[in-house]
């Protein structure tokens, strides 16, 4: 049914389409458990309505590094958890760009690893501007 | 709107600031719920979840429109890639108009999010209501168009042109693209937004890849739907680091919306969606009205 496609060109098609598919599955189930965890255990969200102004207001705020992550993450804290799963969710289409940059290395189509690699470069950016604005 | 079936206390409607009733579990379950109806909807009539989860958040449940905008791109990044998956597999995406295009759309997405912090809350609500009248507009306006082929030397040289297999054809289409450049600043246009609002941007890179560069429009919203996740990301990575993507809303959110646009993806091969496509402007139109009057209070 399908037209014979190149090699390499169906290669990378695979390997694209599981990188998103496993990304997102892995990054739902951690958001999905982190919230079940912030539930159930102590010091996660509470059960008050004055509970809901904390969690949604400025204070809803997390410290963003790696170590409270990660830290966090050990512990089974829910949300550094969920945390885990939206920083899955947003490294999924990065890693992506990654896989393609190697493949059309592979093909000797050094306009294309110049574009995806300029992409890749405005991501890695993105993570530096957030921390500047 | 949309609502949730299962939730104990559903948030007030009353008045957009009023959450004092309702507990973090009914939050998340609220969340859950709308943001499961806004992915069906959304994936129903071809749009993505944001243009509803935003409004959605700051009008029915008192979220601040910045931490709406954060939970709502995040989502677009789960929705955009979760549909990309078929779309790449079946290769109906063209990967590398789609690459090429990136770096316009993601370079507007970090423009946009970038803005986002100068720009104050009223302004975003005026230009998410802009946005939203647009939409709506946009699906209204009669389809179709003819297009008019000019040579394009760089989409030759970066080989762009493309083909797919329609399955409703049940042959293979091959089509030529024109126009690379417009296509670019389009993308940076739909990238802005994206960034700006937590939206993915499809309804303004869409219209002009059709009808200005001639792609067929499944190959179209495929490869729209494949940048999508790219400018997300980048977008998502200024507000994570800026600390406006909150765990407590996100999650909700792009549990709620990946699921319903699954759902939608599965429903619609056999539904007539005129009667969805009518609710859909109403809902858009409803609150686009409510956004300018949040904005011009």
């Amino acid at each position: 049914m399908k037209p014979p496609p190149q090699d390499s060109a169906a290669g990378t098609e695979r390997a694209i389409s599981r990188i998103l598919r496993i990304g997102v599955s892995a990054s739902l189930v951690a958001i999905s458990a982190g919230t079940l965890l912030a539930f159930v255990r102590a010091g996660g969200y509470g059960k008050e309505p004055a509970d809901l102004a904390r969690l949604i207001g400025p204070a809803g705020a997390f410290p963003r590094t790696a170590a409270w992550i990660l830290g966090g993450a050990l512990r089974l804290d829910g949300r550094a958890v969920i945390v885990t799963g939206l920083l899955l969710l947003i490294a999924t289409p990065v890693l992506r760009v990654a896989v393609s940059i190697v493949s059309f290395a592979r093909e000797r189509d050094r306009a294309f690893v110049v574009i995806t690699s300029a992409v890749l470069g405005l991501l890695l950016l993105s993570l530096v501007l957030g921390r500047a604005g | 709107m949309p609502r949730s079936g299962s939730n104990p206390r559903p948030a007030r409607r009353r008045s957009s600031r009023s959450l004092s009733p309702v507990t973090p579990l009914g939050f998340t379950l609220t969340a859950l719920g709308i943001s499961y109806c806004a992915g069906l909807l959304g994936s129903l009539v071809g749009v993505g979840g944001g243009i509803i989860v935003v409004p959605a958040l700051t009008l029915l449940m008192g979220v601040g429109i910045q931490k709406a905008i954060a939970a709502s791109i995040v989502s677009v990044i789960a929705t955009s890639s979760g549909a990309a998956v078929s779309y790449v597999s079946q290769r109906i995406a063209n990967m590398r108009l789609g690459m090429v295009l990136e770096l316009a759309t993601v370079t507007g997405a970090l423009s946009g999010a970038y803005l986002a912090a100068f720009v104050p809350g009223r302004g975003l609500f005026l230009i998410f209501a802009l946005v939203l009248t647009y939409t709506a507009w946009s699906m209204l306006r009669p389809a179709g168009g003819s297009i008019d082929p000019v040579p394009d030397p760089l989409a030759d040289r970066l080989r762009l042109h493309g083909s797919f297999f329609d399955r409703s054809l049940g042959r293979e289409v091959s089509y030529r693209v024109f126009r690379t450049r417009l296509g670019l600043a389009v993308g940076y246009v739909a990238g802005v937004a994206s960034g700006l609002l937590g939206i993915g941007g499809g309804v303004f890179k869409v219209p002009v890849m059709n009808l200005a560069m001639g792609i067929p429009i499944k190959a179209c919203t495929a490869t729209s739907n494949f940048m999508i996740g790219v400018t997300a990301a980048a977008s998502a990575a200024v507000y994570f680091m800026r600390g406006e993507v909150l765990p407590f809303v996100a999650a909700p959110v792009a549990v709620g919306v990946l699921l319903g646009a699954r759902t939608g993806a599965r429903l619609l091969g056999g539904m007539k969606n005129s009667t969805i496509r009518i609710v859909f402007v109403a809902v858009l139109a409803v609150s686009a009205l409510k956004m300018f009057a949040e904005g011009f209070r």
